[in-house]
């Protein structure tokens, strides 16, 4: 099954050949085609692949292709080579199967570009499934990088890819300065590994991480740490998290794709790939945690007063990658990408419904004129429940268990601070996703009469990968129940913790989490009684307030004036880094420009360098006058000099 | 005061004297018939030093042939008679002087005008007489210095087609 | 004012070659700079017969002979280049040829 391993990312790469080069000659109908189908062929393959895995024993779950050597440079080695293991063979079928269904409802919700943008589309799409596709088979730190990069170019073209509106352009800008951020902390990682390692390969460094590296030490310290700092910037977590709000400027189905189901998790997939390392660091784990922590309940309280409802949406997003990092920061790794995955499902899934009622609404984002959707719109209603039911952690729906799973691994990690910060995003999260709902869809209609003529419910090949998402987003939970839950149904296993437990053994041969999970302590499920409560009051708060006395938040806003502000203005923290980064740099730029480029360097050394050899020019082209006496009288008295010279010297 | 020396300060004085003559005359003509005299007192000094066939070739081909040459483009161009004021300013004719007495000048401090070779030349006991001869030069010519003599005929023949080239009118 | 010695030669042979040199210097008539050339030539030989005189080597007095027959191959090249100036410009003042300014 190796040799079909370079297939994957091959297919999406084909696409974006063939729509970038020809894309524009082909029509909208043959790129429309095109550009699903190789991600769908991608999944195909990675379905194989995966079901090869299934099929062999726990401990040879691995697969391993080297194309070529990329890098050969003295000590220095770097393949092109994949590795599928048990840990990426989940996120490829993530990224190829939500990528695809995400791919076929652009062909519907990019139906009004002409061809030339709808091609453009598709390349970008195609490119950005080739470059994550790379990030999570690569079989080494580097082109690990190369993907991750990959996808940051992407997802700048894609944000502003509307680009003739300079506020798109600029939030792409914004994306890709805040991440070069992060990846200059990535890079720095990357060469400490190198550096300690002699290598960037996987397989030579986790392996032996634990003998070169010593536990809680400083080095492994500073290269989780830099690694972190890269997932912080990419996975859009506290302080780097401000681009993906603004990321929202890009065409919907690329929020949905890049800005929620599959890029901005890359940070939680890299982390969990770099266990190994990160089980050494004991200390940069604690910082991951409360950073997600953090993360988690801040990103929940601004999503609380949004009205752009993709706004709300992203800063959903930042929180839920919070909880990921909750996850992964408590060791509990398998539980992180549970919840990438489940998130992926039901996030993809929000996002494509709101895409689909923007679209109703000839690009109307604004929840205040919005309401009264649901006869209109019935299967974006019914699928956007299901997945606004599932981010609430409302059971048996996907984002109970993956959440739980990560609450109660914080808990019994002896984290109770930050699993009461999770527990209050949870209720938080249901009162700011049910306000959604309950202004889009129910309600009287705020919106324009003309508006309200035009809306309708989107096509076919919208609605249906809302409807598979939403099947996903019910059913999707059901690969992780834990044996809490297990054991009333009949010895259920935890499907996905047993499938990523051999990526996930410690480096110092301990065995995973799913072995000690038999005696279930009965505080378990009085913590999953518990966030079912929150979850359950937070939705029954939504309604009270914006369902059934709508002016009840206005006065809450009006008494509590100071907090609404904050909330508002999103802690004044674009405005902070405005003010502590982005100002002072112009004026250092501006420096560099008037004073040191054009005055010193373009000024001083290359236009003075210009004059002193003009102002010698005109000197010596006196000399060259023509006047032949004057030529033999300085000849004659450089006769007489050096006769002099050979005299008295 | 012997006949040579007598000889030497007579031809040193008129070489000088009509030297001066040529680049002071106005005119051209009379620069020319100055410079044979000029010519006439060095081939009476290489006589002095006993280089008869040197002395015999500075009148025959110098003064005869050259300076005929000279005299006749002097006539040819009609410079006969001086159109213009031809001497430098001041300042050139100073800044030469300077530079001509700070020639002499380095060559006397030198120590040029005491300078005797003594007895450490090659060939100090040589006849002067054998050394000039005819006979003698030609010798050398023909075999010591035979490569040089033949570079020397064929840039007179160079000499001899550039001249005919140059001087050739345009078509 | 006793014997003539090879010091009187060539100081002579100094002071006629100062007085070529002061003519080429001076004139602007291109005939007598080119006089003054020979002037400074014939300087030359006598410097070389009196050195080859005093030390016995004949070197010397071949090296009259070739300058002599160098300087009728420049007299009759330089002077045929004069005729074609003359003809070209109309004067043979050395200052109306300024071509080589750079």
């Amino acid at each position: 099954m190796e040799h079909l391993i370079w297939l994957v990312p091959a297919f999406p790469l084909g696409g974006v050949l063939i729509n970038g080069l020809f894309g524009r000659r082909l029509g909208k109908g043959a790129v429309g085609f095109i550009g699903p189908g190789v991600v769908g062929a991608a999944f195909v393959v990675s379905l194989v692949l995966f079901l090869d895995l299934v099929g062999r024993a726990p401990e040879a779950r691995q697969l391993t292709q080297t194309l070529y050597s990329w890098i050969a440079a003295g000590d220095f080695q770097a393949n092109i080579g994949f590795l599928v293991d048990p840990l990426s063979a989940t996120l490829m079928l993530v990224v190829t199967g939500v990528g695809f269904l995400i791919h076929v409802y652009s062909v519907g919700y990019m139906h009004d570009e002409d061809s030339a943008g709808f091609a453009r589309y598709f390349t970008y799409l195609n490119l950005f499934t080739f470059a994550m596709l790379l990030l999570v088979m690569a079989d080494n730190f580097l082109l690990l990088f190369v993907g991750w990069e990959g996808v940051g170019l992407c997802s700048y073209l894609l944000i502003g890819f509307w680009f003739k509106d300079r506020d798109n352009a600029t939030a792409g800008k914004k994306a890709f300065i805040v991440n070069r951020v992060g990846d200059f902390g990535f890079l720095l990682g990357i060469f400490l590994i190198f550096g300690s390692f002699g290598s960037v390969a996987f397989a030579d460094v986790f392996p032996t991480a634990a003998s070169v590296l010593a536990p809680g030490g400083d080095l492994a310290f500073w290269i989780c740490l830099f690694l972190f700092v890269g997932a912080v910037g990419k996975s859009a977590q506290i302080p780097l998290y401000v681009w993906l709000p603004d990321a929202m400027a890009g065409p919907t189905p690329v929020s949905a794709l890049i800005h929620a189901a599959t890029m901005v998790t890359a940070g939680v997939y890299m982390v969990a790939r770099s266990h190994a390392l990160y089980d050494l660091a004991p200390d940069v784990l604690a910082i991951v945690a409360g950073i997600g922590a953090a993360t988690a309940l801040y990103a929940a309280t601004i999503g609380l007063v949004q009205t752009d409802i993709k706004k709300v949406l992203a800063y959903s997003t930042i929180s839920q990658l919070g909880y990921m990092f909750l996850g992964v920061g408590v060791a509990a790794y398998a539980a992180g990408i549970f919840h990438l995955v489940t998130h992926a499902f039901f996030k993809a899934l929000l996002f494509l419904g709101a895409g689909s009622v923007i679209h109703a609404l000839h690009g109307e984002q604004d929840l205040r004129r919005m309401g009264g959707l649901k006869p209109i719109m019935p299967v974006t209603y019914w699928t956007m429940l299901a997945a606004t039911l599932a981010i609430a952690g409302i059971p048996p729906l996907a984002g109970f268990f993956s959440k739980d799973e990560i609450l109660w691994r914080a808990w019994d990690a002896g984290h109770p601070v930050l699993w009461a910060l999770g527990f209050v995003t949870a209720g938080l999260t249901a009162l700011y996703m049910f306000r959604l709902f309950f202004l889009t869809f129910h309600g009287p209609f705020r919106g324009t009469a003309e508006q309200r003529q035009h809306a309708h419910e989107s096509p076919a090949s919208m609605t249906v990968p809302l409807a598979v998402l939403g099947v996903l987003s019910v059913i999707g939970g059901w690969i992780g129940i834990p044996p809490a839950i297990g054991e009333f149904l009949g010895g259920v296993p935890n499907a996905i913790e047993a499938w990523l437990a051999p990526v996930f053994l410690s480096a110092h041969g301990e065995a995973g989490h799913a072995a000690e999970a038999h005696a279930v302590p009965p505080a378990e499920y009085a913590l999953m009684a518990a966030s079912v409560a929150v979850a359950t009051l937070g939705i029954l708060a939504a309604r009270h307030l914006w369902l059934a006395r709508p002016e009840v938040p206005q006065r809450i806003a009006a008494r509590f004036q100071v907090p609404y502000t904050i909330l508002r203005n999103k802690y004044w923290v674009d405005e902070l880094y405005d003010a502590l980064v982005v100002r002072p740099y112009n004026a250092l730029s501006r420096f560099a420009w008037r004073i040191v480029d054009e005055g010193l360097i373009d000024g001083l050394l290359v236009g003075g360098t210009a004059k002193v050899v003009q102002m010698q020019s005109r000197a010596m082209s006196g000399w060259e006058s023509g006047s032949i006496p004057t030529y033999v009288m300085v000849f004659f008295g450089g006769a007489i000099v050096i006769l002099a010279y050979y005299l008295f010297g | 005061m012997s006949g040579v020396a007598i000889a030497f300060w007579v031809l040193a004085a008129v070489a000088v004297v009509t030297s001066l003559l040529v680049i002071t005359s106005r005119n051209p003509v009379a620069s020319v018939l100055y410079l044979v005299i000029t010519f006439f007192c060095l081939a009476g000094l290489f006589v002095t030093l006993h280089s008869h066939f040197l002395a015999a070739i500075q009148v025959l081909v110098y003064a005869g042939a050259i300076m005929v040459l000279f005299l006749f483009v002097v006539m040819l161009l009609n410079l006969g008679t001086p159109q213009w004021f031809d001497v430098a300013g001041t300042p050139v004719k100073f800044a030469a002087l300077v530079l001509g007495v700070g020639f002499v000048g380095a060559l006397v401090a030198a120590g040029v005008g005491d300078f005797e070779p003594g007895a450490s030349g090659p060939a100090a006991g040589v006849d002067p007489d054998v050394l000039g001869s005819t006979e003698a030069i030609a010798s050398a010519l023909y075999s010591a210095y035979y490569l040089p003599f033949l570079v020397t005929a064929l840039l007179l023949l160079v000499a001899m087609v550039g001249a005919v080239v140059l001087a050739r009118r345009e078509r | 004012m006793s014997e003539i010695g090879v010091g009187h030669y060539i100081t002579l042979s100094a002071v006629l070659f100062t007085i070529g040199a002061i003519g080429v210097l001076t004139r602007k008539n291109a005939i007598i700079v080119f006089m003054s050339i020979e002037i400074m030539l014939n300087a030359a030989n006598l410097a070389f017969v009196t050195f080859a005189t005093a030390i016995g080597d004949l070197g010397g007095m071949v090296m009259v002979l070739i300058v002599i027959a160098v300087a009728a191959a420049e007299a009759a090249v330089g002077l045929a280049i004069i005729v074609a100036m003359f003809r070209h410009r109309e004067t043979v003042n050395i200052e109306a040829f300024s071509t080589m300014r750079g």
